[in-house]
């Protein structure tokens, strides 16, 4: 009876808005079937945990409020007197993380498999450009709970945005609403991760995710040249598997959540002297640990500014790799990349694990 | 006796809308729960100081807080101070001494209440409730009724 009823509703939708076009193409969609099929669930894990973000993240805008001067005591009245406050700010904050690490491993994977080679260039655009906003959405979203630790990241933070030439220091001014971090800071952040940056992550993730259901999944070229092809149905096959990989992301949050609450800390004080050990958000450590390393004067130039056009400069590599990797892009293995992204990895984890510990100077 | 069997399918089925339910309820309630706004620290003290002997002059009003409540402290024509909760029965907006009619008036719809907070005229269902004044030195400590 269940089944006749939501015929008989899918029959009255389909006359009036033709849907059996769109449904028609979703039941035609195959994904290939190759040893290397895990990592197509990392796409989305990443979307899923960015519902998960912005549902508590709504849950959060019921309470929180946007000021210095009631921040703090506002997320203190969530994780302590509104119930099952404590929950929803801490599956934010390791939803949030977690986040920011599948976009890399999603990055990474789809780099080594070289899923960005044509006809998928814009896809490979429109992920870096979500990996950036989701960076942003990290930054700007730590500030938030105004606590020490937040505070003088941020601090530290805008003050590495001021070093970028020319502009720096009308970006620094931007950023922090005026010359130091203060009440205008924490009014725009909160404008910028809860309007201005998850409207670009929607807009962007609305075009990446077409470009992949209209042009498929990539196939790596280890397996792009086999005359016989596994394929799987994309509806529902693929997408029950998905939305299993998704339960049991939603389990090991919830594992995390739970077994290690997200802390308050203690109140920010912006006149108190900077506590020893201040560090960003480890997706941005292994950028501060770069920084620390390069000596203060390379010839002329200021070693940060250096540091900080370097990464720049990083980013748009990564952002032109589709039309810089000309091999890829005839269907042709080159170890050079490869290597370029292996090295990279390895150096990413050495810098955050430096910054852990390492000396702390 | 026709036994009508289930299907393995029909069975599965079952069990995964079942779990469906199963998990957004589980998700549900404490999003329910955590919308239902925490209940305020109530005021400790039934009464407050809502004015300074001599402060109000007759035949004039004043809005105070009590607890997360507005009342109203009139001193009547007569010189007789009177106060109230300050909450219209009506629809909750606040109300005013209304000096020319001397009366209290809610601006929202035209209610007015006399000086025992009886309703005198207009939508409102039921009285104002009525505090009781009484003075202890310069203070004049309104409190809730007994």
């Amino acid at each position: 009876m269940t089944e006749l009823l939501i015929k008989k509703i899918y029959n009255w939708v389909d006359e009036r808005y033709q849907v059996t076009d769109l449904t028609g193409f979703f039941t035609k969609k195959t994904v290939p079937v190759h040893k290397h099929f895990v990592w197509y669930y990392l796409g989305g894990i990443t979307l899923f945990l960015f519902i998960v973000q912005v549902a508590t993240g709504i849950l959060l805008l019921f309470y929180y409020k946007p000021t210095a001067a009631e921040a703090y005591e506002s997320v203190k009245f969530i994780t302590t007197k509104v119930e099952f406050g404590w929950l929803v700010r801490s599956v934010h904050s390791w939803s949030a993380n977690l986040m920011v690490f599948s976009a890399f491993v999603h990055l990474f994977s789809t780099f080594f498999l070289k899923a960005y080679r044509p006809p998928r260039e814009l896809t490979w655009v429109t992920g870096s450009g979500l990996l950036f906003i989701v960076m942003g959405l990290g930054f700007t979203g730590y500030l938030l709970p105004w606590n020490e630790l937040s505070f003088f990241a941020t601090k530290v933070g805008t003050q590495m945005a001021g070093a970028v030439p020319v502009a720096g220091e009308y970006l620094r001014t931007i950023l922090r609403g005026g010359d130091e971090i203060s009440d205008a800071t924490i009014t725009r952040f909160f404008a910028l991760h809860v309007m201005v940056l998850p409207i670009a992550a929607v807009s962007l993730l609305g075009l990446h995710l077409i470009m992949v259901q209209f042009q498929g999944m990539s196939e790596p070229l280890s397996s792009a040249k086999d005359p016989v092809k596994k394929t799987m149905k994309f509806f529902p096959n693929f997408l029950l598997r998905d939305l299993v990989v998704w339960l049991l992301i939603l389990a090991g949050l919830m594992v995390l959540s739970i077994m290690f609450p997200w802390e308050l800390g203690k109140k920010a004080d912006p006149f108190a002297p900077t506590p020893f050990g201040i560090k960003p958000e480890w997706y941005f450590l292994w950028m501060f640990q770069t920084l620390k390393y390069i000596p203060a004067k390379i010839f002329m130039f200021d070693g940060e500014v250096l540091g900080i056009l370097g990464f720049g400069a990083a980013g748009v590599g990564l952002v032109l790799l589709p039309f810089i990797d000309i091999w890829a892009r005839r269907e042709k293995r080159n170890p050079v990349f490869s290597i370029l992204g292996v090295f990279t990895i390895i150096y990413m984890l050495f810098m955050t694990y430096l910054a852990y510990f390492g000396p702390q100077k | 006796m026709e036994q009508t069997k289930i299907t393995r399918r029909e069975f599965l089925n079952y069990v995964l809308g079942g779990g469906i339910l199963a998990l957004l309820g589980s998700a549900g309630y404490p999003i329910v729960r955590y919308i239902t706004p925490p209940k305020g620290v109530e005021t400790q003290a039934s009464s407050v100081v809502a004015a300074k002997v001599g402060e109000l002059a007759p035949d004039a009003g004043k809005i105070f807080k009590f607890g997360d409540k507005p009342g109203i402290l009139i001193n009547s024509p007569t010189g007789e101070l009177v106060a109230f909760n300050a909450v219209c029965t009506h629809l909750n907006c606040t109300v005013q001494y209304d000096s020319r009619a001397k009366s209290i008036l809610c601006a929202c719809h035209n209610g007015r209440f006399d000086l025992n907070g009886k309703v005198i005229s207009g939508p409102p269902p039921r009285p104002l409730e009525k505090y009781d004044v009484n003075i202890r030195g310069e203070d004049v400590v309104v409190s809730k009724t007994a």
